[in-house]
């Protein structure tokens, strides 16, 4: 193990190095860009033996994974807003072929408007696509991660997205432990047991058409109808509740380190005022606690490292009996609330009196500058809005109204 | 955990009506006039262009060719790539005329 001092990007390429990646495809779009910049030159010297297509677009990109990872090789691919967003419809196709493929996404605003900083709407826009979605706090979460992401993708054949900020972790730098290549190797053997058979002498129709019910193929083999094979994606994603956090600690038994498996945590044991979030933001909100707590407020830290599957076995043991929720939304589903925010209100609503009150905030959007003291000032809002109604509106932190046009009288 | 060795995505062994009964898509079906046919005429084994532009393998090469039409989605290529003409489409509606040999 040595201790390298770089970016959320190169982790994220040093990931797919020692994961020992076949084919990597990618297009570059800010701020994922350096991820396919350093991967390409390593391949290009040859300290990367793997295949590097050169693609003209994100659809294309994902494309030609879906094919490299049907015929088993292990690949790589990174994208972050309006790139993801052009690749939509081969997310969709890489979870229903079931493909293991891990895609890096350095979080992005959506255009339009063109922007380029960071907020968590690209990925969370594709939250129903059927991937596996772990959020990362920093930059030796990322490189973790992205080799967690491997092992959990291959054992349940669901692809993985590990999504980490742009800029605030895709080109900050800080010190990362990179594990050997022997490490990596024991922790991420090669390849096996692909769901798809590839073999010309045994010859098979991958994604044929599915009629709406169950029927039997060309050799009488019953085959499941489209809601069927829906249902068991849905089980397989249901089924990474378990793996995730065995994988975590498979990876712990080899490099000592754990990211938590579903959920992290700060001084949320005796809190009665839970803050979430995911990503870089949990980091954040580690400080606004210590500052909340010299106060008095016992606030602690729910980290969402899994958003799909969504954890809610986990957070609701983790949130019973607590006074207050307040989610974080770096993202925003519009005419409703945050991501987050809905997500855990549904999990929570089954406690009944035992569930905390559920206020969301938006903020970061678009590189918006969210700081510590904002996270704790939007805390102690919420708590004082504990004595109003329970259906309060997402609170937007460090909205300028000054910014947002006025009715002007008729010109005329 | 479940298992994984059941079928867990989409994929067939290939045969005939693999996806399902595909005449039923059809709104017009092509019919083969056999003494415009050019191995018919010529008497030799020879063209066989719609056997070789079907898009779904409907067609059986012969003299004259024979179209399965309980797949054939009626796309009409083999109409058009037909050069002799021997090949016209005709409504669906007048399929059970067809069937009765009344066409």
């Amino acid at each position: 193990m040595t201790t390298s001092v770089i970016t959320g990007n190169d982790a994220a390429a040093t990931a797919a190095k020692l994961a020992r990646v076949q084919v990597i495809a990618a297009y570059p779009i800010t701020p994922q860009s350096p991820v396919v910049e350093v991967l390409s030159d390593w391949v290009a010297s040859g300290e990367l033996p793997a295949e590097f297509v050169n693609v003209e677009s994100e659809h294309s990109a994902l494309t030609v994974c879906i094919a490299a990872s049907t015929v088993g090789a292990r690949v790589f691919t990174a994208t972050s807003a309006n790139g993801l967003a052009y690749m939509t419809e081969q997310v969709w196709w890489a979870a229903g072929a079931r493909l293991p493929i891990v895609m890096c996404i350095a979080n992005r605003a959506m255009a339009a408007p063109w922007n380029v900083l960071n907020d968590q709407q690209d990925s969370m826009s594709v939250r129903d696509a059927g991937w596996v979605q772990l959020y990362c706090r920093d930059n030796q979460e990322i490189l973790d991660t992205t080799l967690q992401a491997y092992r959990i993708a291959e054992r349940l054949n669901v692809p993985v997205m590990v999504c980490y900020d742009g800029f605030l972790l895709s080109h900050t730098v800080m010190p990362v432990d990179v594990p050997t290549p022997e490490q990596a190797d024991l922790f991420l053997p090669p390849r096996t047991d692909p769901l798809q058979v590839v073999d010309p002498a045994d010859p098979r129709n991958i994604g044929p058409v599915t009629l709406a019910d169950p029927r039997a193929d060309g050799a009488g083999v019953l085959r499941p109808g489209y809601m069927e094979l829906r249902s068991l994606h849905h089980g397989a994603l249901l089924d990474a509740l378990e793996v995730i956090p065995e994988v975590d600690a498979e990876y712990a038994a080899v490099t000592g380190r754990a990211w938590g498996g579903l959920t992290w945590e700060y001084l949320l044991d005796d809190a009665d005022v839970a803050v979430v979030a995911a990503g870089s933001l949990t980091t954040q909100l580690t400080l606004a606690v210590e500052a909340l707590r010299a106060e008095g407020v016992r606030a602690g830290v729910l980290g969402i490292r899994s958003y799909r599957p969504f954890p809610v076995a986990a957070v609701r043991e983790r949130l019973a009996g607590k006074r207050l929720a307040v989610v974080f939304d770096k993202a925003l589903s519009y005419g409703v609330e945050g991501p987050i925010a809905g997500d855990l209100k549904a999990a929570l609503q089954p406690l009944g009196g035992e569930a905390p009150v559920v206020f969301g905030c938006i903020c970061g959007l678009g590189g918006r500058d969210v700081s510590p003291d904002d996270l704790a000032a939007a805390t102690r809002r919420a708590v004082a809005d504990l004595s109003g109604p329970r259906d309060r509106a997402p609170d937007w932190i460090n909205l300028q109204p000054q910014g947002i046009p006025q009715p002007q009288g008729d010109p005329r | 955990m479940r298992d994984l060795t059941v079928h867990q995505i989409a994929m067939s062994s290939p045969g005939i009506g693999e996806a399902g009964r595909t005449g039923d898509w059809r709104s017009e079906f092509p019919v083969i006039i056999a003494e415009a046919c050019l191995p018919v005429k010529s008497g030799r084994n020879t063209c066989q262009i719609c056997w070789g532009h079907c898009p779904d393998n409907c067609i059986t090469q012969g003299s004259p060719p024979t179209i399965d039409l309980t797949y054939c989605k009626g796309c009409g290529i083999c109409v058009e790539v037909c050069p002799t003409d021997a090949i016209v489409m005709h409504p669906e509606a007048e399929y059970a005329a067809f069937e009765r040999g009344a066409l």
